[in-house]
């Protein structure tokens, strides 16, 4: 296989890989500061003992999110040096300043969060728990105004030498493409570690162990989840789907599988493209919706993927468009778990509805899926570019380095996170079950 | 403004190498300092708050270096394509090592985690110290501002060369050593009673061989490069440097002897910062030196545009400022000995 390909591969793996526990953090950081501050509100040291519990299980994801997130600091200059050569000069502000502003907060406070709560104090611990939390959602502003900017380049000139550098800093880390985008990607992140939340929850009552804990965690993992799951359909994922819409027509049609411009498009549900005759299998629609959410107008005209020269679309169509589905797909889903979950729990039914509490338990890996797949949408969308309309993905990769190299480098990773996962499943389930036996006496 | 982006750089690398210098130096005599379950447990529970704040600085220094030098980030990067993502294995096993040990209280599961945690910390000293040696003794860079190094060839310092050869091998024995010496000094300070006796006797033996390999690898530079010390001659003042690499290993063995673990550790401090301040001050403006010297990168044609510099020296000022007052607050919470049984 060419090198180029085989670096797309190493990097979509890694980044995917390290990806699936950020969310997570990021997701329960803000829960955890619920947490801690219940227990000083209330007084009530049961909420003390939860913010311990979800700590550790912070503590072990973030060591993970650690250990991958390196190598995607690094492969930058490994793998895609050309790329980071054109693109540095504007990029590297974002990333320089993840590492000044975000990794320093997040990685002095972990350790003040983890092993300081009895030389801190219930105030400082508190602080300790906050601090981190802006850390790790400052970590995540910083690469999605990277991202942002790979999708939407502003603020840069290019220079005699072909490099593009940064004309306006403000531009930069407050593109409007990063705002739309960090308040969707954030809001998944949320609903990831509600969900979780949610689900340990319904696992300790229907299990009939630490049922007193089981109910809080459902309490708090239902209220917020609740919240999260509707945002990320009204306002932020609507906000995004506009974004495209304006500036990636053309990642709009393949994401919605219109291959031919419509006057009053409809909204497909369901059906499989056929690249070669350049239609969709058995559709099913609802007439006019599409062309309603993109422009408010029911007969406004939406452009097809014939509409552009076919360099200009995503190398892999069919994918975009399943991935699309799939997280809008279970973003709906998502919503109606969560919508009848808090209505239950706000009636006084839920802790009694087994069925329900099967079904939220069952449901934490689906965030995981959906905000993979979600940032599936965004890269595939985002190619043939690196940099969208203005570096191609086929330029970007490292000039020297051979594609035996990167094999060799790929399976590396791929035999390292294989046993990373094992060992992070393992360290998971004993702390449930740990969980389960000590809950109510942890130091 | 390019020669205040150098400077900058050079004092994170310096800080890097200080401060994980400590938690990589206590990987490596880990199984020396601790001779039981509970000791090696010591070892780790004196760097377990503070290791991750360390090797930030070494993802800082990478994402400035990105920010400042893109071409240097590129070439170098993906020149020394394979033993970058080593060492990027090697700090996965090594954090596994660290956070995992604690995880379950089963003899065979710590003495695997300790068993990986000093074999990567040690591998990890003898890769950078190699990493150092190659930008000392120069890479193949052509006119296309790349080049590509296997991890060895024929062992020699010209030519088609390799990352590891004798002088690169040399440069890496050096860093072990100097590593071993400074965790072995924080670790003096940081316990007491026989693992406090065992470490200062692991600083005074291995520091004879700190000599002996400083001597070799000063011997070592100006015959493989001898150009590093036109700095010197242009700007005398430098020389201080090697002055302060002399100091520092005396001071090293004066404190030891006294037994002011505190002040030894702060002189093998000094002793890592001279030596790669030292090879830093021969360098400029090179930040990569090519074989073919005209096609080394300098600051000159490496750094990013002009704008961008400055608006960076505005945040990075703050940045550092922020980032010094949480390692202090970080370090006064936890300061005082580590205790043999004691969780917490
Ligand atoms: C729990 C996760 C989750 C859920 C339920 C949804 N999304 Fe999403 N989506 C993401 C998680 C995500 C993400 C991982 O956060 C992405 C990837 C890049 C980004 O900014 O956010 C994303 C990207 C993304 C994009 C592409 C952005 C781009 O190309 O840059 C669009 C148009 C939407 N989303 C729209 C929606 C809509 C209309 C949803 C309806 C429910 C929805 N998302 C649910
Ligand atoms: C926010 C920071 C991110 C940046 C800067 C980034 C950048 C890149 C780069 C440089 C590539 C390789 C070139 C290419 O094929 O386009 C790539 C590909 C890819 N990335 Fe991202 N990425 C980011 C986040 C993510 C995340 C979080 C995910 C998934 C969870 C992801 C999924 C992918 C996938 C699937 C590809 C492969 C696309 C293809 O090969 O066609 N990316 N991205
Ligand atoms: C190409 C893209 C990415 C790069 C280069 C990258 C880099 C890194 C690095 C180096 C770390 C370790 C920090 C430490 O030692 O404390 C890390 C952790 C982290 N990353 Fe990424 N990352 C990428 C994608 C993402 C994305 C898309 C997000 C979320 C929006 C994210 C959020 C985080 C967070 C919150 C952490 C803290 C560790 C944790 O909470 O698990 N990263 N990342």
């Amino acid at each position: 296989m060419e090198a180029n390909t085989l670096d797309r591969i190493q990097f979509a793996f890694t980044i995917t890989y390290h990806y699936l526990f950020p969310q997570l953090t990021m997701g329960l950081a803000p829960l955890i500061v619920i947490f801690k501050s219940l227990a000083i509100w209330k007084k009530d040291e049961r909420w003390n003992e939860t913010a311990r519990f979800w700590g550790k299980i912070f503590g072990i994801t973030f060591l993970f999110g650690v250990v991958t997130g390196i190598p995607m600091e690094f492969q930058f200059g490994t793998n895609w040096a050309a790329f980071s050569k054109y693109a540095g000069g504007v990029i590297g502000q974002t990333l320089a300043m993840e590492g000044m502003f975000a990794f320093f907060l997040e990685s002095s406070f972990i350790g003040l969060f983890l092993f300081g709560e009895k030389r801190l104090g219930q105030k400082l611990h508190w602080l300790s728990a906050l601090l981190l939390c802006v850390g790790t959602w400052l970590s995540g502003w910083f690469i999605i105004a990277t991202n942002a900017w790979m999708q939407h380049p502003v603020g840069y000139e290019t220079m005699a030498d072909g490099s593009v550098q940064l004309t306006s800093f403000w531009s930069l880390v407050l593109n409007q493409w990063a705002v739309y985008q960090y308040m969707h990607n954030m809001g998944g992140a949320l609903v990831t570690g509600t969900f979780a939340v949610a689900a340990l929850g319904a696992f300790y009552v229907l299990s009939k162990k630490q049922v007193e804990y089981g109910k809080l965690f459902l309490k708090v993992g239902v209220t917020a989840g609740c919240f999260a799951s509707i945002w990320m359909l009204f306002p932020s994922g609507d906000l995004q789907g506009r974004m495209i819409a304006k500036h990636q027509p053309v990642t709009l049609a393949a994401m919605e599988g219109l291959f031919d411009t419509t006057e009053g498009a409809p909204l497909v549900l369901i059906g499989q493209p056929d690249m070669e005759k350049k239609r969709l299998d058995n559709a099913v629609h609802i007439p006019n919706m599409l062309s309603f959410i993109t422009y408010q107008r029911w007969d406004a005209k939406v452009k097809g993927l014939n509409e552009f020269p076919e360099d200009q679309h995503p190398t892999n169509v069919p994918l975009l468009y399943y991935s699309f589905h799939i997280m809008v797909g279970l973003g709906t889903i998502f919503i109606g778990i969560m919508v009848i979950a808090a209505i239950w729990l706000w009636r006084g039914w839920l802790f009694n509805a087994n069925w329900l509490l099967w079904i939220i338990m069952l449901a934490f890996p689906f965030p995981f899926i959906a905000n993979t797949v979600g940032w599936m949408v965004a890269e595939l969308g985002r190619q043939p570019w690196l940099v969208y309309g203005l570096f191609r993905t086929e330029h970007g990769h490292s000039p020297m380095v051979s594609g035996g190299n990167v094999l060799f480098t790929l399976l590396g990773f791929a035999g390292m996170y294989t046993i990373l996962s094992l060992l992070y499943i393992f360290l998971m389930l004993r702390r449930i079950e740990h969980g389960a036996d000590e809950l109510g006496m942890i130091k | 403004m390019e020669t205040v982006w150098f400077a900058i750089i050079a004092f994170m690398l310096v800080c890097y190498v200080v401060l994980d210098g400590f938690d990589i130096g206590a990987g490596i005599v880990q199984h020396f300092v601790g001779r039981s379950d509970k000791e090696r447990e010591v070892v780790i529970r004196a760097i377990g708050p503070v290791w991750d704040g360390n090797e930030v600085w070494l993802l800082a220094t990478g994402g400035t270096l990105y920010f400042a030098f893109p071409a240097l980030y590129s070439a170098a990067f993906s020149g020394f394509y394979l033993p970058l993502i080593m060492v990027l294995w090697l700090l996965i096993m090594r954090a596994a090592g660290i956070e995992l040990r604690h995880q379950l209280d089963n003899p065979m599961w710590t003495k695997f985690w300790d068993f990986v945690f000093s074999l990567s910390s040690i591998l990890l000293a003898i890769f950078f110290g190699a990493a150092l040696g190659n930008v000392v003794r120069g890479v193949p860079l052509d006119s296309t501002g790349y080049f590509f190094e296997p991890l060895f060839t024929d062992w020699g310092t010209t030519g088609a060369t390799g990352i590891l050869d004798w002088f690169t091998v040399l440069s890496g024995v050096v860093a072990f050593v100097a590593l071993a010496i400074h965790g072995a000094n924080y670790l003096a300070h940081k316990t007491e009673g026989e693992m406090n006796a065992r470490a200062r006797k692991i600083v005074s033996v291995a520091w004879f061989a700190l000599v002996l390999v400083t001597l070799a690898s000063l011997a070592a530079v100006l015959n493989v490069r001898p150009t590093i010390l036109d700095n010197y001659y242009f700007l005398p003042i430098g020389w201080l440097i090697p002055v302060g690499v002399i100091a520092s290993l005396a001071a090293i063995k004066y404190f030891n002897i006294k037994g002011d673990d505190k002040k030894a550790f702060l002189a093998s401090s000094v002793y890592l910062a001279m030596m790669l301040g030292g090879a830093v001050y021969g360098l400029y403006p090179n930040v990569l030196p090519a074989l073919d010297p005209q096609y080394s990168l300098t600051v000159q044609n490496a750094k990013a545009g002009a704008y961008g510099l400055s608006v960076g020296v505005i945040w990075w000022s703050i940045g550092i400022v922020i980032a010094i007052g949480y390692f202090t607050f970080l370090f006064r919470t936890f300061k005082g000995k580590v205790v043999v049984g004691e969780d917490h």
